[in-house]
């Protein structure tokens, strides 16, 4: 076997190998977007998150402006506080901001989702936001349709036989 | 009754003689591949019959997998209205299990029974004894370089099969049954850490050629020095590789995505 084939094959080899790792991190994986940019923290709390995971998004009018830094248990308060971090070029949003957990499609991943408010003031990173909405738990919702309805129809029992209620 | 007796204890002695001697090849191999820096050349070749070589069945299984994936997962997600996430199922599959876990049942089928085999026939035509008659040490000379070669193609390999795989998928999912592109290529990002899935990836895929590598230049090394011998120790590193491949698969896959 000539050596000049031998070391171009082996060339060729490494090459092709080290650009199917490059392509593997850089195409495939989230490696672009975790290069770190300079952010800030502010928090938030909720009575319940749902299924809310460290490094959801955060959006605001459904561009990501930061995502979920940690999660934690408040035994004082009894909610979940939520570490939001956010990219420092979005970091005028009014004090009075909201934060409410949404999700993507009828299975898809929770976020949260900031609806700025009207404040003069702005946000310091480490500040809390005060208004916030829970995840929505898909058997409250239909606890409540189902005591909903119940309620309705023992209220107008000539429309239907009392105890007959429900679905 | 005795005798029946007497051939467990001997199978039993054999078989942790064999795996002591497997051990002390492994030390003594390992103990020489610092000096393979100073011989980069007994390497670059190695590289080419192990890596190179195998380069073209691994490109094209790489390819057809890739496809299949795209084809068999499309079919399925296509049901639930969620063919966006062909990317994610493509991309996760070839990364974290069927990249490194192929490439290193072709690695074994292509290059580690041909290893074996070559050491096998040099020792049976006593060449490896020649060398030790000319005070050359054949595990430094024969074994070291080949395992070091192994232990350097194997992730590259599996990062090849995983790239062309995935190339595959798009072919099929985008190309062929019309994915949408940006759908494809995003929520396959949004989906696959680098970290968790990439560099675990790549951990598996050298354990991998370590313990393809071994198993192939002990079974070399350890053969019976006649045809027949050579022969069945071929045999058996193919199967003893695919074996210890799929089932260090199982552990490091229950360790690195158990919890």
């Amino acid at each position: 076997m000539n050596n000049r084939t031998v070391e171009i094959g082996v060339g060729l080899f490494v090459a092709l190998g080290i650009a199917a790792l490059f392509m593997l991190a850089m195409q495939v994986s989230n490696m672009s977007s975790i290069t770190r940019k300079e952010s800030y923290v502010i928090t938030a709390a909720f009575e319940n998150i749902g299924g809310l995971k460290v490094r959801s998004p955060v959006t605001v009018s459904g561009v990501r402006v930061g995502r979920v830094d940690a999660i934690d248990y408040d035994m004082h308060s009894y909610e979940a506080v939520v570490s939001l971090r956010i990219d420092d070029n979005y970091d005028t949003f009014p004090e009075d901001t909201s934060a409410s957990i949404f999700t993507a499609g009828l299975l898809g991943e929770q976020y949260i989702a900031l609806e700025p408010g009207g404040s003069m003031n702005n946000l310091k990173p480490g500040d809390r936001i005060q208004l916030t909405q829970s995840a929505l738990v898909m058997e409250q919702v239909i606890g409540q349709f189902l005591y909903g309805s119940a309620a309705r129809n023992t209220a107008e029992p000539e429309a239907g036989e009392p105890g007959a209620g429900g679905l | 009754m005795l005798d029946g007796l007497q051939s467990l204890g001997r199978a039993t002695l054999g078989f942790f003689e064999r795996l002591g001697r497997g051990n002390l090849f492994l030390l003594q191999a390992l103990s020489n591949l610092p000096g393979m820096l100073l011989r980069p050349r007994l390497v670059l070749t190695q590289l080419y019959s192990v890596g190179v070589l195998t380069l073209l069945i691994v490109l094209v299984s790489g390819l057809f997998v890739g496809m299949v994936l795209g084809l068999q997962g499309y079919n399925t997600l296509v049901d639930f209205g969620a063919e966006d996430s062909l990317g994610v199922v493509v991309a996760l599959s070839l990364v974290r299990e069927l990249g490194p876990v192929v490439a290193a049942l072709l690695f074994a089928g292509r290059a580690g029974s041909a290893l074996t085999a070559e050491i096998g026939l040099m020792k049976a035509t006593e060449q490896l004894s020649g060398m030790e008659m000319m005070a050359v040490d054949p595990v430094q000379r024969v074994v070291a370089p080949r395992f070091l070669a192994a232990m350097l193609s194997m992730p590259l390999l599996a990062a090849i099969f995983s790239a062309v795989g995935i190339y595959g998928g798009h072919f099929v999912g985008v190309g062929l049954l019309g994915v949408d592109d940006g759908a494809f290529w995003s929520q396959m990002q949004n989906s696959v850490d680098l970290r968790a899935d990439i560099y675990n990836g790549v951990i598996k895929s050298v354990v991998f050629g370590f313990v393809a590598g071994w198993i192939a230049l002990f079974e070399g090394y350890d053969a019976i020095p006649t045809a027949e011998g050579v022969s069945r120790a071929t045999t058996r590193t193919v199967v003893h590789t695919a074996l210890v491949v799929l089932g260090l698969d199982f552990v490091l896959t229950a360790l690195m995505f158990g919890d």
